[in-house]
C-alpha cells in the first residue's frame, strides 16, 4: 500500500525535490514493513531467526536515505529548476558564496 | 486467506512498479529518472520478499540483498555522474 503511495507521489508532485520526498520516505517504510513481515514469518514458521532477512532490513534502511540524499545533491548542483511556487531556498545563499570563493 | 492477501499485495506492488516506470520514461529531468529507478528497485525488493513468503523458501533472501546492493551502487554512481561528469576521479583536488 505504501509502495503504491510512493508511485502516486512520484506521479503527482511537481518537481524533483518534492518527488524524492515521496520516493525515499514512503518506499523505505513500505519495504521495511514487508521485510519485517518476512523476518517474523520465517521466525515463526522455521523457528530460526533468519540473519539474511535482518541484514536486508538493515541494508535497505541505511542505503535508501543515503542514495536519495546524493541524488538530490547532484540535482541541486546541476541546476535542476525548482518548482515555480517554491518560496524558500536556504541553500542558495551558501551555494552562491561557495561559487564566489572557488575560481 | 493468507495466500489471497499475498496475491493482493503483489498486485499492488506491480501496479506501483508500472506507475514508477511511467515516471522513468516521462521524467522531465535526469534526476527524476534516477530517483524513479531507485524506488523501482526498492519495490522489486518488496516483490521478491512477498514471493519468497508465498513459496515458503528462504532462497530468495540472497536476491533481496543483491538487488538492494545493485540499486544502491547504481544510484550513487548515477548521482556522481550527474554532478561531476565522471564516476571515478583521478585527482581529488577540486
Amino acid at each position: 500500500m505504501l509502495s503504491l503511495l510512493t508511485a502516486f507521489g512520484l506521479l503527482r508532485l511537481p518537481d524533483v525535490y518534492n518527488r524524492s520526498h515521496a520516493a525515499t520516505k514512503a518506499a523505505t517504510l513500505g519495504t521495511l514493513c514487508i521485510l519485517l513481515g518476512l523476518f517474523i514469518y520465517f521466525w515463526v514458521i522455521d523457528g530460526v531467526p533468519s540473519a539474511k532477512a535482518l541484514l536486508g532490513i538493515l541494508f535497505v534502511f541505511v542505503t535508501l536515505p543515503v542514495s536519495g540524499h546524493l541524488v538530490l545533491r547532484s540535482a541541486y548542483y546541476t541546476h535542476v529548476p525548482l518548482w515555480e511556487r517554491t518560496i524558500h531556498d536556504d541553500l542558495a545563499v551558501d551555494h552562491a558564496r561557495q561559487m564566489k570563493k572557488k575560481p | 486467506m493468507f495466500d489471497w492477501s499475498l496475491n493482493i499485495a503483489m498486485l499492488i506492488i506491480s501496479i506501483s512498479v508500472l506507475l514508477t516506470a511511467y515516471r522513468v520514461v516521462k521524467g522531465p529531468s535526469m534526476s527524476d529518472r534516477v530517483i524513479a529507478l531507485d524506488s523501482m528497485g526498492i519495490q522489486v525488493i518488496g516483490l521478491v520478499a512477498i514471493f519468497s513468503v508465498k513459496h515458503h523458501t528462504q532462497a530468495f533472501l540472497d536476491i533481496i540483498l543483491l538487488i538492494g546492493i545493485l540499486a544502491f551502487i547504481g544510484t550513487i554512481s548515477f548521482a556522481k555522474f550527474l554532478e561531476r561528469g565522471e564516476i571515478i576521479e583521478r585527482d581529488r583536488h577540486r
